[in-house]
């Protein structure tokens, strides 16, 4: 009877060994879980898999070759939150640059409502991948908006494409969201980082 | 996988049989920690599940047998899609898995009990509140969860109701419960084998539960971190699906299906173990490639972690990432073929008879290899395209879980019922049970594909007209098969009363393992001494 209890004792401690580990790895899985969203935030922003463009100046193209062999189009999309009635389109629906040549579109931007409001635009390319080779040294994204009641806004961006931008890239868009965010307000001021 | 018990065993049964006092009456079922009782309320559990779950996929197929809207509003219709959805997946099949591994796992290894009984108890005792918080957001205003069980964000974000909070409350307690039940699979099964049962000679039923085991473990977490995001954005401000932000609602579908796809593994590679067990027992025959059949689990299981983009080409991908994860996906039809063929080939020239858990058996390994086959279109990323959201996607995955989780549910149901209950099931009406299921679980889901590749979207309460022909035969074999089922129920109850012939100890001719080593119905607690493998 001794040897059986021993052998219970034994599958005791065998077993809060397993137990402790797999109660590890469950408390493991759930970090992890939370852990891909800045791995995911990270691996976009190497690979441009979300098409997510940084949200910060780029420097100008001083010494850059402008490869004029080569056309890119840049098709413009824009749009605004659902529910929230203002106008916002750009000048141009698309431009067609060569790389390294710097290219300035205007966005306009009406607020129909009798309200002020903050606005703040979000950028995003696709095919994703073009993402890591537009340069913008000047966007209305860059910051938010403040739009008094019925104000309308002209907003230039400015930008050129790296000459490394690969071959078989001849056409991407550029698509902007626009969000309010006067209730957020300042708060969010920081968002783009 | 032979497994050998010494005679010494029915000397041990007549001991159990005077220690088999236990408390009468609902106390026996609130308290109980013994294996047979758990595994016995989570089996009606699910089935109970699978009526309401079944209920509401009838309502989807009434509202769908006419173009236009006859019977139920969009949002109902949206609400149906959803809890059909979330039901069958966390409340049918896997805790009628749940329910195979508690009565037979012990059973199988020769041991005594699972190795954590007053956890199992919690296990099964926390999931009827999950269900009962989930089905009572039905009476909410605005009604229970209409964003389908994927949860989007930011369908279950910015547009959903506050039925919402309720649906993340009962998938933690239903997570909690899952991984309860895993880590009590995975410490049975290391700690509990009987002495010479090493791994290599656990049946494959115990084999793929171990595995499933782990899957749960790694990926359940993972469910609970996403539904946890999701209530912390509607609720707390957060943004980590919501781009206004700075987060992004393609990374919800990217955790989503790192959970999801394990899912849909751990909701077949217990079929796997079921149809591993009834096949050579009815064909006479060893499992042919036992060893290949646990490294191709294993493998499927390693697999899964790696393809779970394929649910989301449409949401634009690199290219690189397409091809990954497209020959990743085609990549586990290998080990799933090595199983097909193994199973194919116990088979061959093997002394087959057809009792009703072979049948089953049988339409699985085809209905599922079909289930297969339309998964391998659709990894096919150019085409997916196409295919994606429509009504070939849904073929698709009831031919898998339908077909394939159900029909093993069942096939293993009608195996072990000798062995639960100690009566031989009702031949009769079993054999009816399965040609009624096997032809109208044709008619449901086959026309499906035909309706998917001509373009009818999936989730979507009206269509076009010339859908309506298939939609009809389609809603004719819903009904037919769903009221099928019913005659499981009686077969069930008929069992469950000991109304039948008196079940031998093995009533399987070809049958093997510890299971059938003790008397049918099997004693209330058995293996008290190890058996010696």
């Amino acid at each position: 009877m001794s040897e059986h209890e021993s052998n219970e004792q034994k599958h005791e401690r065998g077993n809060s060994r397993v137990i402790t580990r797999l109660l590890a790895s469950v408390m493991l899985m759930f970090a992890f879980g939370f852990a891909l969203v800045p791995l995911y935030e990270k691996f976009c922003e190497i690979t441009g898999f979300n098409g997510r463009t940084t949200n910060t100046a780029s420097q100008t193209n001083e010494g850059m070759n402008v490869d004029e062999t080569r056309v890119v189009t840049v098709e413009f999309h824009t749009r605004v939150s659902r529910g929230i009635p203002w106008e916002f389109h750009p000048e141009v629906r698309s431009i067609r640059v060569h790389p390294g040549e710097v290219k300035t579109v205007n966005f306009i931007i009406e607020n129909r409502t009798d309200k002020a409001v903050i606005a703040q635009a979000l950028p995003s390319v696709s095919p994703g991948e073009a993402s890591l080779y537009l340069n913008k040294t000047e966007c209305f994204c860059f910051e938010q908006q403040p739009l008094a009641a019925g104000e309308r806004a002209v907003m230039p961006m400015q930008f050129y494409l790296d000459p490394d931008l690969p071959d078989r890239i001849h056409r991407f868009t550029l698509s902007y969201m626009m969000y309010d965010l006067t209730e957020q307000g300042q708060a969010t001021a920081n968002l783009s980082e | 996988m032979s497994t050998t018990v010494s005679d010494t065993h029915s000397a041990h049964d007549a001991h159990d049989d005077h220690h088999d006092h236990k408390p009468t009456g609902i106390k026996r079922w609130l308290f109980t920690t013994n294996h047979k009782d758990i595994g016995s309320m989570y089996l009606w559990f699910s089935f109970l599940m699978f009526l309401v779950g079944g209920s509401m996929a009838l309502m989807i197929r009434a509202e769908l047998f006419q173009p236009g809207m006859q019977i139920i509003d969009p949002h109902f219709f949206n609400q149906m899609t959803t809890m059909h959805g979330v039901i069958m997946v966390f409340g049918a099949v896997m805790p009628a898995f749940v329910g195979l591994a508690n009565w037979m796992i012990p059973m199988m290894i020769g041991a005594p009990d699972m190795a954590l009984p007053r956890m199992n108890n919690w296990s099964f005792w926390i999931l009827p509140f999950a269900f009962l918080i989930m089905l009572s957001s039905f009476f909410m205003p605005g009604g229970a969860p209409a964003f389908g069980w994927t949860f989007y964000a930011p369908l279950s974000t910015t547009y959903s109701t506050d039925s919402t909070a309720l649906f993340v409350f009962s998938m933690h307690i239903m997570g909690m419960s899952s991984i309860m039940g895993a880590i009590n699979v995975i410490v049975t099964i290391m700690n509990m084998r009987a002495p010479g049962m090493n791994y290599m000679k656990m049946p494959l039923f115990v084999w793929t539960w171990f595995i499933t085991a782990f899957l749960l473990i790694a990926v359940m977490p993972v469910l609970a971190g996403v539904v946890t995001m999701v209530l912390t954005d509607k609720y707390f401000g957060t943004s980590f699906f919501d781009a206004a932000g700075g987060g992004d609602p393609v990374l919800f579908q990217h955790l989503f299906w790192f959970f999801g796809h394990p899912e849909v593994y751990i909701m077949i590679l217990p079929s796997f173990g079921i149809v591993s067990a009834i096949i050579p027992a009815f064909a006479r025959k060893p499992l042919f490639g036992y060893a290949s059949m646990v490294y191709a689990t294993a493998s499927i299981a390693g697999l899964s972690f790696l393809v779970w983009a394929h649910h989301m080409f449409t949401t634009g991908m690199p290219t690189f990432a397409s091809l990954f994860f497209m020959y990743m996906t085609m990549l586990i039809a290998v080990p799933t073929g090595v199983k097909v063929f193994n199973w194919v080939s116990t088979m061959w020239r093997g002394a087959m008879t057809f009792e009703t858990p072979m049948l089953f058996s049988l339409a699985f390994v085809i209905l599922f290899t079909i289930g297969g086959f339309s998964g391998i279109m659709l990894a096919i990323t150019p085409v997916d395209y196409q295919y994606h959201d429509t009504y070939f996607v849904v073929a698709h995955f009831h031919y898998v879980l339908v077909t394939g989780a159900v029909f093993s549910i069942m096939a293993a149901a009608y195996y072990w019922l000798p062995k639960w209950s100690g009566v031989m099931y009702d031949d009769f009406l079993s054999k009816l049970h399965f040609w009624c299921s096997l032809i109208s679980v044709n008619i449901l889901f086959f026309p499906m594909h035909f309706v998917g590749l001509a373009g009818m979207p999936r989730r979507i309460p009206d269509y076009a007209i010339q859908f309506a022909d298939i939609n009809q035969i389609v809603s004719i074999g819903g009904f037919l098969f769903g009221f099928s089922q019913l005659i499981f129920l009686a077969v069930a109850l008929k069992c469950a009363f000991k109304k039948g012939k008196p079940a031998p100890a093995k009533p399987w001719e070809g049958a093997e393992g510890l299971e059938w080593t003790v008397p049918s119905p099997a004693p209330y607690h058995t293996f008290d001494v190890p058996p010696k493998v």
